[in-house]
C-alpha cells in the first residue's frame, strides 16, 4: 500500500535575522486513500511543511526524512517529486505572464506521463474537468493565474490536480477565499479525484466548514513546527470551539 | 507585490535628465557633429557598427518596401519637401538627420477609415548598402487602425517613422525588427498625439547585429494616452538599444512605458534609456515607465536608465522602475512542482515574460511568428 511518510522532519529558512528553525520534528504518515486534515495557528509551519514536501528551494531540511513508497523524496528534485506522484495545491498560486493555461496544462501532463496526451481525449478531459469546477472555458486561453481572483486561482489548482492525477496531494488552505458555492464545487472536485485515484490527501485548513464536505480520517493539530495532537474528525470541532490556547500554554 | 524575483530599484526620488527638452533638432546632417562615444546619445554604441548610416550620402530604400492596398488606407510616395513631411518630428541626432536628408521621397500612409484587420508594411532588405527610409503615417481623426512594420532580410537602414495620430484617433503601431545577422537598423520614431488620441506603440527587436530605436511621443492635445511597449532578445554579439521618450506637453495625458528584454550569450548587450518629461503645462499627467531585463547567461550586459524630469507639481502620478536579474524562482518552482523539468520551466518562463508584450499588440500573426523566433533564439547562445 503506497504511503507518504514524514519522520522527525526539521526544516529551517534563511531570514534577514539569520537561520530560523520552523519545523521541529514533524511525524506524519499518510496512506493511499486517507484524508488527513492539518489545523493550526498562523505561523505554526503548515505551509512550510507543504513546501518542504514539494521541495521548495527556500526551505532547508536539516533533519529527518520524507519517503514515498519507501523512496527518498528528499533526494528528488522538485519536478521529480511531482512525477513521482506528489502534488501541492498552493496557498498563494503564482502568476506566470505570457504562459497560457492550456499550454501549461498540456506541458505539465506531458511531463508527468512521460508522453504527450492524445489530443482528442485531452481536450475532452480538460473541458469536462473545467465544467466540473464551473470554470469558464475562456480561462484556458488566459495566462496562468494572471488576474485570476483568489477563488479562481484555487479552482485552477484543483483543476491541475484532477488532470495530473497525483498519488498524494497537499492542499494548502484551498478553502480560503472561496465563497460558499465555490467551496462546495472545489470540495466535490477533491472528492472526485480522491475516489477515482485512491489519492491520499493532506488538507491544511483553518476552518471546519470544508470538513463537512471533505471528510477527514484524521485531524492533526500543528503547533510551533510539529504535530501537537492527533485525533479523529471530532478534534476539529473541538478546536473550533476552543481555539489553540491550550497548546500555546503547554509550550 | 513584485512577482519577479529580480533586483528591483523603484526610485522614489527623480533623476534629473540632461535637459531632454533642449536637445538640438535639425533636418540637416551638417548641424550634427561626427558621432563619438563622448556624446551622451551614442555613449554605449560600438561606432564600427554604424555601418555608414552616419555618413553624408545614403541610398534610398523604396524598392524594398511593399504593402497590400486595402480600402480606407492610402499609400503614396511623396516628395520629402512636402510640408507634411517633418511635421511630426525633426531629427535629434546625426543618423536621423542623414536619413532625413537622403530620403528624397517619403512613404505617406493615410488611415482614412476604421480598419478591422491589421495593415502590414513589409520592409525587406537584401544588401548591406547604407540606405534611408522615411515613413509618415497619418491616422485621421476618429479612425481606428493597426499598422505593422515588418523589417526583415539583410539591411543597413536609417529610418524615420512619423506618426500623426489626430484628435480622437486610435493607432496600434507595431514595428518588428527581425533582421538577418549582419544587419544594422537605426530608427527614429516620432509620434504626435492630438486631443483624446490613443497610441499603442510596440517595438519587437530580435534579429540584426545592431538595432537602435528612439521612439518619441509628444502630446499635442489634452486627454491623450500612449502605451509604449517594447520587447527584445539579444544573443551573443547582438546590440539592441531602445530610447523611448514621452514628452508630456499637454494636460491630463497618460503614458505607460513597458519594455522587457532577455539576453543570452557572452557578448549580448542591450541598452534602455527611458525618458519622461512633464512640462509646466502638463497638469494632471499620469505616467509610469518600466524596464525589466532577464540575464540568461554570464557575460551579457543590460544597461537600463529611467529618467523623469518634472516641471510641474500638479501631476496625477509619476513613477518608474528598472530591474535586471535572473529568474523568478517562484515561477520556476510553480512549474517544476507540476512535473515540468527545470530547463523546460526556464524556457516557458522566459518565453512568457517576453511573449506577454507581444500579446499586447493583439496581432495574431506577429504573436505566432515572433514566438517561434524567440523559441529559436532561446536555443542559441
Ligand atoms: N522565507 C521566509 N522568511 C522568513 N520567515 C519565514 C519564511 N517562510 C516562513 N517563514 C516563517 O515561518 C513561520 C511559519 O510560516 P508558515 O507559512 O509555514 O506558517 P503557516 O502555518 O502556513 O501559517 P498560515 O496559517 O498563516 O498560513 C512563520 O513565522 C513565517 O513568518
Ligand atoms: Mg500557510
Amino acid at each position: 500500500m503506497p504511503e507518504l511518510k514524514i519522520s522527525d522532519l526539521f526544516v529551517t529558512v534563511e531570514t534577514e535575522q539569520g537561520t530560523k528553525e520552523i519545523l521541529k520534528g514533524v511525524n506524519l504518515t499518510v496512506k493511499s486513500g486517507e484524508i488527513h486534515a492539518i489545523m493550526g495557528p498562523n505561523g505554526s509551519g503548515k505551509s512550510t511543511l507543504a513546501y518542504s514536501i514539494a521541495g521548495h528551494p527556500k526551505y532547508t531540511v536539516t533533519g529527518g526524512s520524507i519517503t514515498l513508497d519507501g523512496e527518498d523524496v528528499l533526494e528528488m528534485s522538485v519536478d521529480e517529486r511531482a512525477r513521482a506522484g506528489l502534488f501541492l495545491a498552493m496557498q498563494y498560486p503564482v502568476e506566470i505572464p505570457g504562459v497560457s493555461v492550456s499550454n501549461f496544462l498540456r506541458t505539465a501532463k506531458t511531463a508527468i506521463d512521460g508522453e504527450a496526451p492524445a489530443l482528442r481525449t485531452w481536450i475532452k478531459d480538460v473541458k469536462s474537468a473545467m465544467e466540473g469546477l464551473r470554470m469558464d472555458p475562456a480561462f484556458a486561453e488566459r495566462n496562468v493565474n494572471e488576474g485570476f481572483s483568489g477563488g479562481e486561482k484555487k479552482r485552477h489548482e484543483i483543476l491541475q490536480m484532477e488532470l495530473l492525477k497525483p498519488k498524494f496531494a497537499v492542499l494548502d488552505e484551498t478553502d480560503s477565499g472561496l465563497d460558499v458555492d465555490a467551496l462546495k464545487i472545489v470540495s466535490e472536485g477533491v472528492n472526485r479525484v480522491h475516489a477515482a485515484n485512491n489519492m491520499g490527501v493532506i488538507l491544511i485548513t483553518h476552518y471546519t466548514r470544508i470538513l463537512n464536505y471533505i471528510k477527514p480520517d484524521y485531524v492533526h493539530v500543528f503547533v510551533d513546527g510539529k504535530v501537537a495532537e492527533e485525533g479523529g474528525p471530532e478534534l476539529a470541532a473541538r478546536l473550533e470551539a476552543e481555539g489553540y490556547d491550550r497548546y500555546a500554554k503547554a509550550n | 507585490m513584485d512577482q519577479h524575483g529580480l533586483t528591483e530599484h523603484t526610485h522614489s526620488s527623480f533623476v534629473p535628465l540632461q535637459i531632454r527638452s533642449e536637445r538640438p533638432k535639425s533636418k540637416s546632417i551638417t548641424d550634427f557633429p561626427a558621432i563619438d562615444n563622448r556624446q551622451d546619445l551614442w555613449k554605449y554604441v560600438n561606432l564600427d557598427k554604424l555601418a555608414g548610416l552616419d555618413s553624408d550620402v545614403l541610398s534610398e530604400y523604396t524598392n524594398q518596401v511593399s504593402f497590400q492596398q486595402v480600402s480606407g488606407v492610402g499609400f503614396a510616395w511623396i516628395e520629402s519637401t512636402d510640408p507634411r513631411v517633418g511635421s511630426v518630428g525633426i531629427p535629434e541626432d546625426r543618423v536621423a538627420a542623414a536619413t532625413y536628408t537622403n530620403a528624397s521621397r517619403t512613404l505617406l500612409i493615410e488611415i482614412n477609415s476604421d480598419q478591422t484587420e491589421p495593415v502590414f508594411l513589409n520592409i525587406s532588405g537584401d544588401s548591406k548598402e547604407a540606405s534611408a527610409l522615411h515613413i509618415l503615417v497619418i491616422a485621421k481623426k476618429h479612425t481606428h487602425a493597426t499598422l505593422v512594420l515588418q523589417h526583415q532580410g539583410l539591411g543597413v537602414l536609417g529610418e524615420i517613422v512619423e506618426l500623426d495620430v489626430q484628435d480622437e484617433a486610435t493607432l496600434n503601431l507595431v514595428s518588428v525588427q527581425n533582421w538577418d545577422a549582419g544587419s544594422t537598423h537605426i530608427s527614429a520614431h516620432f509620434a504626435k498625439l492630438g486631443r483624446n488620441a490613443n497610441l499603442k506603440h510596440t517595438t519587437a527587436s530580435f534579429g540584426g547585429d545592431f538595432v537602435r530605436i528612439t521612439p518619441v511621443t509628444t502630446f499635442a492635445g489634452a486627454g491623450a494616452e500612449v502605451e509604449m511597449n517594447g520587447v527584445y532578445f539579444a544573443n551573443s554579439g547582438q546590440y539592441i538599444e531602445n530610447r523611448p521618450f514621452v514628452d508630456h506637453a499637454s494636460p491630463n495625458c497618460k503614458s505607460r512605458v513597458t519594455y522587457k528584454g532577455a539576453l543570452s550569450g557572452a557578448k549580448a548587450h542591450t541598452v534602455w534609456i527611458g525618458d519622461v518629461l512633464i512640462r509646466v503645462a502638463a497638469e494632471g499627467t499620469d505616467t509610469y515607465e518600466l524596464n525589466r531585463n532577464l540575464l540568461l547567461t554570464d557575460g551579457a550586459r543590460a544597461d537600463s536608465v529611467p529618467n523623469l524630469e518634472i516641471e510641474t507639481g500638479e501631476i496625477q502620478g509619476a513613477g518608474h522602475a528598472s530591474a535586471s536579474g535572473r529568474f523568478d524562482d517562484e515561477q520556476l518552482f510553480y512549474l517544476e512542482a507540476r512535473g515540468i523539468p527545470e530547463s523546460e520551466a526556464r524556457r516557458l518562463v522566459v518565453l512568457g515574460f517576453l511573449v506577454e508584450i507581444l500579446q499586447r499588440t493583439g496581432v495574431d500573426s506577429v504573436i505566432e511568428q515572433m514566438t517561434a523566433v524567440l523559441e529559436k533564439k532561446l536555443e542559441e547562445r
